[in-house]
Order: structure tokens, then sequence, then C-alpha cells
């Protein structure tokens, strides 16, 4: 099988369903052919294949495109819209939160809303404090909402094309430090269930409960850490909400320890729910406390040193497993 | 503008009826303590809202307001079922689970109803653009008053329909307060229509108190939104009788503007020009007895209606939850 990129993966994915639903279609600010497909080319090619009325490019209106993708889904059909950057999902939370998530609840089940929302964001290039930040967690505490984030291009393929055949909102978060990562293609057709993590790696001292990008960094960690004799397992969510409780839960009771990483801020992120349900949950099975690790709690810096310094680091993982591992 | 027919004119009088003998049972039932849920009062604009669905076909998508009673009931949403959502019951249109300022009823159209001010416009456009990318011929109308011409989303949606010439009908109910705000207080443009040209889209303002003007204004917008000719802002000028939600102090309206809109009363006009029709004052006072013995009938249904099963609050939330 042939190598594909994170994007290509993506593209791919929208293509196929495309090709398979009349009712699919996107819009987004820069996505169709004449802006060159979007700013980071996920919707490359398209505009030629399938016309502007399903590549919509649209103003920069924000509330204008979820809105309108909450309308045509309650019409039946299956939008996919673009929000360029995920900090930009400020402009637009009404229609997300108040809407898209609430409407299937709120009419007793008749309207549900499928849209995809793909969004790209991520610490580490130098865009600063408005275009770099992971949001995951304002939406994983809405009822109606996945989330989902994909570590690498088969997952981005399979969760892309799930997210679409998904009959309720999905917040699609892509790393940009992604984009270009390779792998072997799965192929046409490819699914990745929502709600199903993946254990990126077996170990059995420490599970890191983490997604999207630093599912790499904790990796590489396990990687180098087997070398001392520490054996880690790395969970890659890439549901993050709901997320898949009995892969996590069974993950810690095998290993009895725990460290939630991810790269949003550490007060009140996700790590703090995963860590108190575990807490909660697996109890008896723990040798000590989860630990956590996440963003500095305070707005992604620009210069190049401040934002390798807000972000958690690979000495910073090593630390906390060696620290719950008592080998400080 | 075309003269309407004397059966349009039935419809309209029938349905500006329905709205208005709601309204009026529905504030009997909040002063007489039988039920007590947030109730937004649409006494003086009964006529716009019955004029607007009177023009829609009955596939037509309506998205609506908190004060959407007119356009719900006006569209045609079974009795029964709007009082029992009305009422939190189970046999509501939603389960219960909406309640009086989110009532959803696809069957008549009625999409979305939203909480929230301005929120409405960007749907409908969605709504609007299914039906440009699948053919399907309907129009969407979206409702809103005057004070959600102020909001963001009202210039993104407005722009955005103009841009892809969508089939969108918006109907601003300029009902002259935009919640405890008066409209010279919140807006300094003589009127709403005039912001259509911003978006290059054709904007008019007209009576919603005169049947010949607000019927066939919207009638025009309509068909002019099916021919692919795009979206028309169509303001209605008109008077919300009563305080922003049931119950609400409307101490901040002045005497005069009271004295005003109780001039201008949409009820006694029609029925004057229903009588220039040669419809007789036992004809019309039948059709108001009709209304009033389907509305008890559906009040009386949705009282003894069940409460919705309180393991209705894990439903819904995501399909595997359904």
């Amino acid at each position: 099988m042939a190598q594909i990129t994170m994007t290509q993966a993506l593209n791919l994915a929208i293509d196929e369903a495309m090709a398979e639903d009349p009712g699919v279609f996107c819009l987004g600010e820069d996505v169709s052919a004449k802006q060159g497909g979007g700013v980071f080319k996920v919707t490359a090619g398209l505009t030629e294949k399938y016309g502007e009325h399903r590549i919509r490019a649209t103003p920069i209106s924000e509330t204008a495109i979820i809105g309108a993708a909450v309308g045509a889904a309650l019409a039946g059909q299956r939008p996919i819209a673009e929000i360029m950057l995920m900090n930009f999902v400020g402009v637009c939370m009404d229609q997300i939160v108040n809407h898209a998530a609430k409407l299937r609840f709120m009419s007793g089940g008749q309207t549900p809303c499928p849209i995809v929302i793909r969004t790209t964001t991520g610490v580490g290039v130098g865009f600063g404090g408005q275009h770099s930040d992971m949001l995951e967690a304002w939406f994983a505490h809405v009822a109606g909402i996945h989330v989902v984030t994909p570590s690498n291009p088969a997952d981005a393929r399979g969760l892309m094309r799930a997210s679409i055949d998904a009959n309720d909102p999905v917040i699609f978060i892509e790393n940009i430090l992604c984009y270009g990562l390779k792998a072997e293609d799965p192929g046409p057709g490819y699914r990745v269930p929502l709600g199903k993590a993946a254990i990126a790696r077996e170990g059995t001292d420490i599970s890191i409960i983490t997604y999207g990008r630093t599912v790499l960094d904790a990796l590489d960690v396990a990687a180098d850490l087997e070398k001392e004799g520490i054996s880690v397992e790395v969970v890659d969510l890439r549901t993050i909400a709901p997320y898949d409780e009995a892969t996590v839960l069974a993950s810690v009771r095998k290993t009895g320890r725990a460290l939630t990483l991810h790269e949003a801020v550490r007060p009140f992120g996700t790590g703090a729910e995963l860590a108190a349900n575990i807490q909660e949950k697996c109890w008896d099975d723990l040798k000590g406390p989860v630990r956590r690790i996440g963003g500095t709690f305070s707005a992604v810096p620009f210069a190049s040193h401040l934002e390798q310094a807000w972000i958690p680091t690979k000495p910073q993982i090593v630390e906390q497993i060696k620290a719950s591992m008592g080998k400080l | 503008m075309a003269q309407i027919d004397r059966d349009k004119l039935l419809d309209i009088y029938t349905r500006t009826m329905k709205v208005n003998r709601t309204d009026e049972k529905f504030r009997e039932l909040l002063m007489g303590g039988k039920v007590a849920v947030m109730y937004y009062c649409v006494r003086g604009q009964e006529l716009v809202s019955a004029a607007a669905m009177a023009a829609l076909e009955k596939d037509d998508y309506v998205v609506c307001t908190y004060r959407g009673q007119g356009e719900q009931t006006a569209k045609g949403i079974p009795m029964e079922k709007w009082w029992g959502e009305c009422l939190g019951k189970a046999t509501g249109t939603c389960k219960g689970k909406g309640g009086t300022m989110h009532i959803t009823d696809p069957e008549t159209g009625i999409m979305v109803t939203t909480g929230v001010v301005g929120s409405g416009l960007p749907i409908a456009n969605g709504l609007a653009m299914a039906s440009q990318n699948n053919g399907d011929g309907r129009v969407t109308l979206v409702s809103f008053g005057d004070g959600a011409a102020n909001i963001g989303g009202f210039h993104e949606a407005m722009n955005m329909a103009q841009l892809y010439k969508l089939p969108v009908v918006f109907l601003c109910q300029n009902n002259r307060y935009g919640e405890h705000t008066a409209y010279a207080d919140h807006t300094d443009s003589p009127n709403i229509a005039s912001r259509a040209a911003g978006y290059g889209m054709p904007g008019v303002t007209v009576d919603g108190n005169d049947v010949n003007q607000i019927y066939p204004a919207v009638k025009e917008a309509v068909d002019r939104a099916r021919r692919g000719e795009g979206p028309t802002l169509v303001e209605a000028m008109c008077y919300r009788m009563m305080g922003h939600f049931f119950g609400s102090d409307f101490s901040y309206m002045p005497p005069e503007h009271i004295a005003e809109m109780k001039a201008e009363d949409p009820l006694p006009k029609l029925r004057k020009v229903m009588l220039e029709h040669q419809f007789t004052e036992e004809e019309l006072d039948a059709i108001v007895a009709d209304i009033d013995a389907q509305i008890n009938a559906a009040v009386e249904h949705a009282l003894a209606a069940p409460l919705p099963d309180t393991d209705e609050i894990y439903k819904d939330v995501l399909e595997e939850t359904a």
C-alpha cells in the first residue's frame, strides 16, 4: 500500500464520502479551488470533481458557516464545515453549543444534526496566542457532541469517514504539526469507529492516556524508557469525548499507574476528568495518584523558546513517569 | 400590489384568529394559575405571522424564535402536540424536552425555534442551502424581531444569503422593542429594511397591521426566492402589545405608545377588511367559535396527558442514546 500524509488521508476520506453521498458537502473559508483548496490543502482537488456548490468557499463568517451547516443538516444533508483555526470557534460557539449540540435533545430526537466541524490548531509553529490553542475541553463539557482528533494518517482517514457517517455533530481537530506525517494508507472505505481508543503501544508499568500530537511524544518516551526497563503503555483516545472508558480503565487496572497528557492547558483540562474517573473506578488497582501533564496556564506565547517552555515536553513526561514509579 | 382573493383572505383570517385565540387561552391559563411556564405573548403580531405562513407552501421551512407561537400555530402544528409541548407533557412535539422556547415539528416545517436572539438567520440559510443543493424547490422563512438586527449573526447571514442567492425570506417583525429596550434606544437608523441594500438585497418596510400590505410583500419575497432570485428582507412594522414575556413588567412603555398601538390593533382592522369582502359577522364569529372549541379540546388533552418519563433526560443526547 502507498504511503500517505495526514492531509492526503483527510482528503481521501472526504472525497470518497462525497462520491458516495450527494448530501455530503464542504463549506468554509478558502476551501474551494479558486482559493487553492484550503489553507492546508485538505480540500484540494475536490472542487474540480464536485463543483462549487459542494465545495463552498464562504465569507469570513464563522457564525454563518456553522449556522448554515446546522440548517443543512436539519434538512438531511451532511455538511463538513471548516473553522480554519480552532480559536475562531469563539466566534460561533452559540451555533455549536446552543444549536448543533442540543437540537437532537431539545426536539425530542426529531432533528439530529449530523455535521463535521473540521478545525486546525497546534502549539509549536509560532502562531501565538490566538491561533494555537487546543480547546477540546470546551466541547467535551457539552452533551451532544463527539470530539475527535487523529494522531496519524490511518486514523485520520478512518476517523474522518466515521465522523461523516455519524448522525451527530463532530468536532474534528487536526493538529498542524501532524499534517505532514506519513504512513501506510489503510485504503478505501476504511473507518475507525468513534468512541474507540487504540492501544498505541503496550506496556505493563504505567498507562499514558493522551491523544493527537502528544501521542507521538508519548511513544518516543516509551521507546526511550524501555531501555531503562520501564514498560509504558500508550492509550490514544482518538475520540476525546465521549471517550472509550472501558479501554482506559482496563489499561490502568493492568498497569496500576496512570498519566494523562495533553497540549491544552492543565487546569480543568480533559486530564482532570480522566484522572477523577480513573481514581473513582480503579482506586484499589492504583499504586499511586494519577498524574497530569498539560500546557502552561497562560496564553500560548510567540517566541520559539517561550513556546517550547510552554508546551509539555518529553523530559517532563519522563520525570512524571519516574516520579510515579518511585524512581526519581 | 395584487388584490388578495377571498379564499386567501379567509385563510389568513382563520390563521390570524388561531394565533390570537391561542394567545388569549395561554394568558387565561397563566393568569388562572393553571400552568406556570415561560410564555412570550404575541398579542399585536398575530396578523404578521398568519399572513407570512399563508404565503408559504406546506413543505416550506420555517425558523422562528421564542416568540414563535404565531408562526407555529399558523403553519399548522397540530394543536394537541403544540399544547402538550408547552405544558411539558410526553405528548408534546418534543416529548416535553424542548418547551415553549424550542418547539420543533418537522412535519409542518417548523424546523427550529431558537431561544437565542438572531441565531435563527444563519440556520435558515442552511435549510435554504440544502434546498438549493438538492433542488427540492422549498423556500425557508425565518422570523425574528428588530432586536435581532443588531447581532453579528444577522449581518453574516444576510451577506451569505445574498452571496449564494439562497431561497430564504428574512421576516423582521419590528415590534418596536428589543426585550425592554425601545427601538430608538437600540438603533439609530430609521428602519431595518434599509440595511438590505448594504448586502445587495431587496428590502421592504410594510405595515404589518394591514393585511393588504403584509401578505403581498411576503408572498412576493417567497415567490422571488422560489424562482431562484435570492433572498429578501421584509420588515413588518407591528406592535408587541404585552411585555417581553408573560408577567413581565412593561412600565417602560410610555402611555402614548400604548395608545398608538391600541389604535393600530391589527384584529379590528382585519375584521373590517373581511366585512368589506362580504364576509358576515356570523361567519367570522363561527370561525372563532370553531377555533375556540379546538383549542379547548387540545388544552384539556394536554392537561390530562402524562408527564415525560424521567429516563428522557438520558435519551436523545447522541444517536447512541436515542
